[in-house]
């Protein structure tokens, strides 16, 4: 070409691509540098612009601190519960959606309308169900209550409750895309192999095992691994429950360590803020290799 | 005969399982739908229940006889939620603009642009999918505090201005046109931007209508970047709003009030929602993942 030969034609295609390096350059790879020089820099305060030298300080600082303990100890908890519990749940649901072609599409609407709602603003509606006040016990506490338990307060009451209540929220706001990912996939299995079966006399439970299941295991795979990373990041479900404070609500997750760390109540560390985030980095890394490895072994393509 | 009766037997029992089990499957989906349902049902009963007999119920009521307003009025009134609406919506409407001018040109040089480099430059690109945002916020935080830009639109719309996923997303639709096309315009002496315009543009718009909604979407709900540059309720968004709203709004006590608000702020993007379901939902699992 050439338009190619000229001058202005060489920078041309860099002046379309300028804007987006530009960006990215300084809100993305500059910050990721960055975030590692800060993390060896030692208790670099934010305010009075100073630290007391390079090493490993910050990562010994944030291992030792109780609160991000606790932070690591909830996160850890959350993703046990919900990775499982939402992954299996959606593939129940996927299942008898693609059984019943008559109000798939209406279930569809329905089971999607979490993905679109305001993480903060549902999750009020979801305190003051499980709430427990002077004035009424929560429309959760009187179910329980009906069915001969004794009501507790889940938003302020003891541990357990608290955080059966951040899972119950979580799965709550992550089905929606598994439940749409799955549903898909299965539409796309080939119907070959079920009419084969059917000629066999497969039972039902041999077609979902022997099928089913190998055709969209890749599929799983990739929401269990995205699974892991999104529930290592949650924060937003927690601050919605909980509130802003939630180091003292004994709910805090990594993220919100980091940002507590960053501004807040702490107020102003940026070197902590980072050495925390690096291990969280650390932690999401690791576990998604293991289960690359891991669907490496088992899963179909 | 015999065999006749027992095939007919055999028949029965399999319909009467079969019904079973749909039956079933109808009950655990219906379960579920009203599961994700209630807490709408719940949000927008409450709201409409007046303050006082609210928290005159002890054991609540799933129903009111004497639905009031008041609660919205007071939603505008007490708090600053139009100020809120209005800071979002400028948000969404810069960021997603600014966004869609800066991958539409990205997107074109990597499709339709000769240049030294371009492949490496795009798995360069690619690779920048990985990073995780947690890692980046903090040193962007420190960036736009040096630079002054705290509580401004500016520094809440910045750092998300690009996405390298749509700028991919883009550049596949793109190629996807044929070259022909380039070509005859190149030989009338079209320019590359005139032909970007006025020809891949309206020929891609499906792509760009799905990355639109897709980034409305996120701007609408995003809480933590606003909540870290943010610290005066004058540049709060929604998301940040109703926290405010829950930690000193209304009083902790007037839940109604408070559940006026969630419906307001949850309303626009359930109609944007219903209206785009399909594109929406097509959108998501190309590639969206909640956060």
């Amino acid at each position: 070409m050439a338009q190619n030969e000229t001058p202005f034609g060489k920078i041309k295609p860099w002046l379309y691509l300028l804007p987006s390096i530009l960006f990215l350059g300084f809100f993305l790879v500059y910050p990721l540098i960055d975030v590692f020089i800060y993390s060896f820099e030692e208790g670099y305060n934010f305010a009075s612009q100073t630290g007391f030298g390079i090493g490993f300080y910050n990562y010994s600082y944030v291992l030792h601190d109780p609160y991000f303990l606790q932070a690591l100890k909830n996160t850890l908890i959350l993703v046990a519960i919900t990775v499982p519990l939402s992954t299996g749940l959606s593939l129940l649901i996927s299942l008898g959606l693609s059984s019943i072609p008559a109000l798939k599409k209406a279930f569809q609407t329905i089971y999607f309308l979490p993905y679109v709602t305001n993480t903060l603003a549902v999750g009020l509606v979801f305190m003051i169900l499980f709430k427990k006040t002077a004035y009424s016990e929560g429309l959760i506490n009187l179910l329980i209550t009906a069915f001969g338990g004794e009501g507790v307060d889940f938003i302020e009451g003891p541990y357990w409750a608290k955080m059966m209540v951040l899972c119950i929220y979580t799965v709550w706001i992550v089905m929606p895309f598994k439940i749409l990912i799955l549903t898909s996939s299965l539409a796309s299995v080939n119907q070959d192999y079920y009419n084969a079966a059917k000629v066999d006399g497969t039972s039902s439970g041999r077609i979902f095992w022997r099928i089913t299941l190998p055709m969209i295991s890749p599929m799983i795979f990739y929401l269990i691994i995205t699974g892991f990373i999104g529930a290592f990041k949650s924060y937003s479900d927690a601050v919605a429950l909980f509130g802003t404070n939630l180091n003292a609500a004994e709910m805090n997750t990594i993220v919100g360590y980091v940002y507590d760390m960053l501004y807040g109540n702490s107020g102003g560390y940026p070197s902590y803020a980072s050495a925390a985030a690096v291990i969280l980095f650390v932690i999401v890394l690791t576990i998604t290799c293991i289960n690359l490895l891991v669907s490496k072994k088992n899963v179909q393509y | 005969m015999q065999t006749q009766r027992d095939y007919a037997l055999i028949e029965r029992n399999a319909k009467i399982r079969r019904t079973c089990k749909n039956i079933f499957t109808y009950f655990c989906l219906g379960f579920w739908a009203l599961i994700v349902l209630f807490p709408f049902y719940w949000m927008i009963l409450t709201s409409v229940k007046s303050y006082s007999s609210y928290n005159s119920e002890y054991i609540p009521t799933f129903f009111t006889l004497s639905p009031t307003l008041e609660n919205y009025t007071q939603a505008f009134t007490a708090v600053p939620l139009a100020k809120y609406f209005l800071n979002t919506a400028i948000f969404t409407v810069i960021t997603t603009v600014l966004m869609l001018v800066v991958i539409t040109l990205a997107a074109f040089a990597f499709s339709r642009l000769d240049f030294k480099g371009r492949n490496l430059l795009f798995v360069g690109f690619l690779s920048l999918m990985m990073i995780p945002t947690e890692l980046v916020v903090i040193t962007n935080y420190v960036t736009i505090t040096n630079w002054d830009l705290r509580n401004t639109f500016t520094g809440l719309i910045l750092p998300s201005v690009t996405s390298v996923f749509y700028i991919y997303l883009l550049k596949e639709n793109f190629e996807s046109i044929p070259d022909n096309l380039y070509y005859a315009a190149k030989v009338d002496g079209t320019t590359d931007l005139r032909y970007l315009l006025k020809v891949m543009v309206p020929i891609a718009r499906p792509t760009l209508i799905t990355i639109t909604i897709l980034k409305v979407i996120e701007c609408w709900n995003s809480f933590v970047w606003p909540r870290l540059v943010t610290d005066e309720s004058a540049y709060y968004l929604v998301s940040n709003g109703i926290q405010e709203i829950r930690e000193n709004g209304f009083g902790r006590e007037n839940i109604p009030a408070m559940m006026a608000a969630v419906v307001v702020i949850s309303l626009p993007l359930i109609v944007l929602f219903l209206v785009f379901r399909d594109k929406i939902m097509e959108g998501v699992s190309r590639g969206g993942t909640k956060g």
